[in-house]
């Protein structure tokens, strides 16, 4: 069977910078982002033939291919369920280029989740599951949501708010080495965080990620091309969606077992069709609009078993040195939160050895999409 | 009529769809039912078309004991939708019913069908105590609400 491992390879990257406010338009913000990426692969516009974005991407490819300068598009995919989608627009590109759908495919995402408005304030257009059986008894948010997962994990297994502390604290000492974070200057202390305001008990502020504006894309050509561009390529070893049985996005609340969610799907496929496991893994992006998502994806992805993605955040094990350094640009808690594109381009950064919090000769990636929705997760390698 | 009170801001009613229908029909008769397949008679929720399990696409809706153990719990802090922030911290449940495990109902926990959203003391909210369902109106809705089995 045909196989997507290494064939195909991200070779530009692009963002613009990420604040609570950019003046900019969502569309200004993605066209800059993109131009940026295809600028860093040194590939004109017009060479475009592929476009891959979210489901709640705003600005859609016709508009963004004709601001561009885009040629003719010969594929164009939206992945859902918001950050699940992330890694995804990277696969479906991968997977067009390989096939030979089209040549020079781009991802991004562009949002101003920062200025503009929340969308769990809106009750004209809910989501028909959570309108009917969840969000009427004042569970309204999605920090709402996962907290009351969180507070069964904590629950379950004995897993503590110093192990999500332990997840905050990673992300921020990271983005105090980035100056692109927007946490670049704030340092967080044990103390900040214990101390802090509930947002949805167990969640604090801290446990939240950020509120951003800004926009970040990628370029996927195939692996051959890739070593023709100006940076060194980045290989898409192997990409997976996971969507697992009986699962319901966010209000995972309905199955035999919801503590075990699209992670572990996601994961069986990513390994099954990769070369290497996760004691392999140099460096690792995890998506983190919840802290108390990574120690579930630690344990869906494989680095430990279940119920110990708590322990395995102690001892500085997040941190560069430690067993797994995680979300080196700072993550979705403290560098940005674009519906984790960021963590994209960060593990690029990584592989090219350019991050702002490099991991001496990081050489395999594993960059995640949402936990706690129907996910995507990425493999990537350094040549 | 610039001096006319402010009405107080409305909690949310269930949006109510077709498969959904039936539970809240039973809800306003002071029932709570859940939706099981009439060929296997596998239990499901949220309720659907067909059944996961046999793809038959024959319903039923079985009557409960309306009992159940908070199987994990919240308490949202503002910002949150106005009524809510008026009435915020208030627990928030999620209800493993003992006639139907993989069904968890979200709810609030009240001391009596009707009562404030936060009238339960927080030390009394805990992981794994038995509820009982009652029912209150909320929104022209008739809504399960869940009650300490021994306050």
């Amino acid at each position: 069977m045909a196989s997507l491992k290494d064939a195909t390879a991200i070779a530009g990257i692009g963002q613009t910078p990420f604040a609570k406010q950019l003046l900019e338009s969502e569309k200004a913000l993605a066209c800059r982002a993109i131009l940026s990426a295809l600028h860093d692969a040194g590939i004109a516009p017009s060479e475009v033939d592929a476009f891959a974005s979210y489901t709640m991407e705003e600005t859609d490819e016709v508009e963004v291919a004709k601001a561009i300068g885009a040629g003719d598009v010969t594929f164009f995919s939206k992945v859902g369920y918001g950050g699940g989608g992330s890694c995804a627009t990277v696969g479906h590109l991968a997977a067009a280029v390989a096939t030979g759908q089209a040549s020079v495919g781009v991802a991004w995402r562009s949002r101003k989740r920062g200025s503009g408005p929340r969308p769990w304030r809106n009750t004209s257009a809910q989501l028909p599951t959570p309108a009917q059986w969840t969000r009427p008894f004042g569970l309204l948010r999605p920090a709402d949501e996962i907290a009351m997962l969180t507070r069964r994990y904590l629950h379950e297994y004995g897993a503590t708010r110093d192990h999500l502390f332990n997840v905050a604290l990673a992300c921020r000492n990271r983005a105090n080495q980035n100056p692109a974070a927007m946490m670049y200057e704030r340092p967080l202390t044990r103390d900040m965080y214990m101390t802090s305001r509930w947002i949805s008990e167990p969640l604090c502020l801290f446990d939240n990620c950020l509120e951003t504006d800004g926009a970040l894309a990628c370029v996927v050509v195939s692996a051959e091309r890739a070593r023709d561009c100006r940076h060194k390529p980045v290989y898409v070893h192997s990409v997976a969606q996971g969507l697992p049985a009986q699962h319901h996005g966010m209000v995972n609340y309905w199955n035999e077992d919801p503590l075990s969610g699209p992670a572990w799907t996601a994961a069986r496929q990513l390994w099954k069709q990769s070369d290497v496991t996760p004691e392999d893994v140099d460096v690792a992006q995890i998506y983190d609009a919840f802290t108390s998502l990574v120690p579930l994806s630690l344990e869906g992805y494989g680095f430990c078993g279940r119920g110990e993605g708590g322990a395995f955040t102690e001892g500085g094990a997040l941190e560069i040195g430690g067993r797994l350094p995680l979300n080196t640009s700072g993550g979705g808690l403290s560098e940005a939160y674009v519906h984790g594109f960021n963590l994209i381009n960060e593990g690029v950064k990584q592989l090219r050895g350019t991050s702002t919090a490099q991991v001496p000769d990081a050489a395999t990636c594993l960059v995640t999409a949402g936990e706690g929705v129907p996910t995507s997760a990425l493999l990537l390698r350094a040549p | 009529m610039a001096d006319a009170p402010a009405k107080p801001d409305p909690l949310l009613a269930p949006a109510v769809d077709d498969d959904g229908a039936p539970y809240w029909e039973h809800a306003a008769r002071g029932e709570l039912r859940v939706q099981a397949c009439a060929a296997c008679g596998e239990p499901r929720f949220p309720p659907r078309p067909c059944c996961p399990h046999c793809a038959s696409f024959s319903a039923e809706w079985r009557r409960t004991s309306g009992r159940g153990r908070i199987w994990s719990y919240v308490v949202p802090h503002p910002p949150l939708l106005p009524a809510y922030a008026a009435r915020a911290p208030y627990p928030v449940i999620l209800v493993e019913l003992t006639d139907a495990p993989r069904v968890r109902l979200v709810g609030n926990l009240v001391t009596r069908a009707g009562a404030a959203f936060d009238s339960v003391p927080r030390e009394r909210v805990r992981i794994g105590a038995r509820v009982q369902a009652v029912f209150a109106e909320q929104g022209g809705v008739v809504v399960p609400q869940w009650i300490l089995e021994r306050p």
